[in-house]
């Protein structure tokens, strides 16, 4: 059964529309004239039950209003969605208390006080009972490695030991769906890493739905076994990330360095994308040689230090599908 | 409720971490005081007939407004107009709570807060040494503590009110200016509602905001007497009602046509 059933949703905005400078100014004072944005334009798609989907798309293309819709907080124009077998913006306060949000670029925690605090105001709100609460706290805790912060007021925390106490905070009531909107915004590659195991850990172990929206490919390259990409509202493709390479390019790419830096690599079928003294990279389509055939090729006529192949960059696929979009 | 008061504790235990600022906003209060008994002291000796109202308790009602000053809302909230204005408010929405009355408990705080820090170190200095009255008996001071609490509730109604709007004004600058002297002056803490000319006193009857300190500052000080309690405590209770009614009406179409800012 579905777990997130999302059905033709619309969302449009009335946004205030003012004219350049300053006269554009004073004339939007007596007369505004408002313009509809279509944040969302017909989207569908179902997720199920332990699932971990990641949804993508540029900025603007409304992946933060899906998951504002889906988590009760905005009511969209038209459509249809379930989660849990709920109306997120039905019944808001029975559907909220099921699920779990972190908004990577807002916070949740109380500034100026402890986190600990934060969380015990947590355990009120949800109502969480005791021993369910005891044993929830210390397995986040361990897992995410924060007890040593719980003391430490939030706004001296920086911003990875921050995230990882957003997402304590957010299981703490122990949701079956999570959903995350841009988790690692900002964060370094440490924390990065640390985020995305234990998202993945979570869907697995505790089976959780997760939704994860972000821009970082490694994200999604990493810990999502579907993806979802939106683009100006509309639904641009839903499937694997194999799916997206093979709908873009399935291309391959092999890194080849010379011994000899002034020697030339010329091959049939290659492209050379770029040079770096004794190091190439070709890229060559697999319908056209093989890669075991190329690598023969380069190795008998050239002394070669090292080679590796591998596929076209997840993050150079998306950036050449949203540019087709844009077409 | 349990959820509530949690909030409603958590929020005072934030709103405590500046001591300095407690402490500074003391001794501005202080110095307020001493500057506006003075003026009233002037007044009081060049008036040529019977006030409404004695010099005595002309100063005990100052130093009352001094003390209770917080819980008149005349000052924005700045967390709560952060939360609009940022976004942050999609959390609060994202919580099993009811809004209305999880903006209440965060008001109710915020008026409390600053009160708790100033009211009683201002009585032990006022009280034997810069003429604060006591009440008369038990039952004034009684009926003082009990208005004052419904008191809360009513000024924590309107402080709701006055957040909502900035569902609609995004940058809060409007009311931010307007607010301050229309709160202020309705509610008697430039001039005590008794001292004001005869023709206002009906709108001031009927309006809610004597409800906050004017009158329980009377009862206190015996000037309303205490066979008028219920009199004071219906008013109070109406509005309460009135303004949390106005308050849950203009918040669900708020929540309907807001765009959550960023992200």
């Amino acid at each position: 059964m579905s777990h997130i059933i999302v059905e033709n949703l619309k969302k449009e905005f009335s946004i205030p529309k003012r004219e350049k400078g300053f006269k554009g100014a004073l004339k939007s004072i007596i007369m505004r004239k408002h313009e509809n944005l279509k944040a969302l334009d017909g989207i569908s798609f179902s997720i199920k039950r332990g699932e971990l989907v990641g949804y993508i798309g540029p900025n603007g293309a409304g992946k933060s209003t899906t998951v504002k819709i889906l988590s009760g907080i905005l009511l969209p124009s038209s459509g249809n969605c379930m989660v849990n077998g709920i109306i997120p913006w039905k019944e808001r306060i029975r559907h909220v208390s099921r699920i779990g949000v972190v908004f990577g670029q807002k916070t949740q925690l109380w500034w100026d006080l402890p986190v600990i605090e934060s969380f015990n105001l947590l355990k009120d709100i949800y109502r969480i009972e005791k021993a369910i609460y005891h044993q929830s706290f210390e397995e986040l805790c361990t897992i995410l490695e924060i007890t040593h912060l719980l003391k430490t007021p939030v706004r001296l925390l920086s911003l990875g030991q921050r995230m990882r106490c957003e997402l304590a905070a957010s299981l703490l009531h122990r949701p079956d769906i999570l959903f995350l909107d841009e988790p690692t915004i900002g964060l370094d590659a440490v924390s990065k890493l640390a985020v995305r195991k234990f998202i993945k850990d979570i869907n697995t172990q505790r089976n959780v739905t997760v939704l994860l929206t972000t821009h970082n490919m490694d994200d999604i390259e990493a810990i999502c076994n579907r993806i979802i990409v939106i683009n100006k509202g509309k639904l641009f493709m839903d499937g694997t990330l194999g799916d997206l390479r093979n709908r873009i390019t399935d291309d391959r790419r092999l890194i080849v360095d010379l011994a000899d830096p002034n020697d030339r690599i010329k091959e049939d079928y290659v492209r050379i994308i770029s040079r770096n003294g004794g190091r190439f990279v070709l890229e060559f389509k697999p319908s056209d040689i093989s890669a075991a055939d190329l690598i023969k090729n380069i190795t008998t006529n050239h002394t070669i230090v090292d080679l590796f192949l591998e596929s076209t960059p997840v993050e150079e696929i998306v950036a050449q599908l949203y540019k087709e979009n844009e077409r | 409720m349990k959820s509530y008061l949690a909030l409603v504790k958590i929020r005072i235990q934030s709103l405590l971490q500046y001591r300095a600022a407690a402490i500074a906003g003391f001794g501005t209060q202080l110095f307020w005081g001493f500057i506006r008994i003075m003026i009233f002291q002037a007044f009081y000796l060049s008036a040529n007939h019977a006030m409404p109202m004695s010099s005595q308790d002309a100063i005990t009602y100052i130093w009352l407004g001094q003390a209770f000053l917080f819980f008149v809302p005349w000052n924005i909230d700045r967390e709560m107009f952060l939360t609009i204005r940022t976004g942050n408010v999609a959390y609060e929405l994202a919580r099993p709570l009811d809004c209305y009355w999880y903006w209440f408990a965060k008001a109710f705080s915020f008026r409390t807060a600053p009160v708790l820090l100033r009211a009683l170190p201002l009585f032990i200095l006022t009280i034997p040494f810069f003429g604060m009255g006591i009440p008369p008996d038990i039952f004034c001071l009684l009926a003082f503590l009990l208005t004052l609490f419904t008191a809360v509730l009513l000024s924590s109604a309107l402080t709701v009110l006055i957040n909502i709007s900035l569902f609609w004004t995004i940058s809060g600058e409007g009311i931010y200016r307007l607010l301050p002297s229309f709160m202020m002056m309705l509610s008697g803490l430039i001039v005590p509602l008794p001292l004001m000319p005869e023709w206002i006193q009906i709108f001031i009857r009927i309006l809610p905001f004597r409800g906050i300190i004017d009158s329980p500052f009377r009862l206190y000080m015996g000037h309303i007497p205490f066979a008028a309690l219920p009199e004071v405590l219906l008013h109070q209770v109406i509005w309460i009602f009135l303004i949390i009614l106005i308050g849950r009406f203009l918040l669900s179409r708020g929540i309907k046509r807001i765009i959550i800012q960023g992200g």
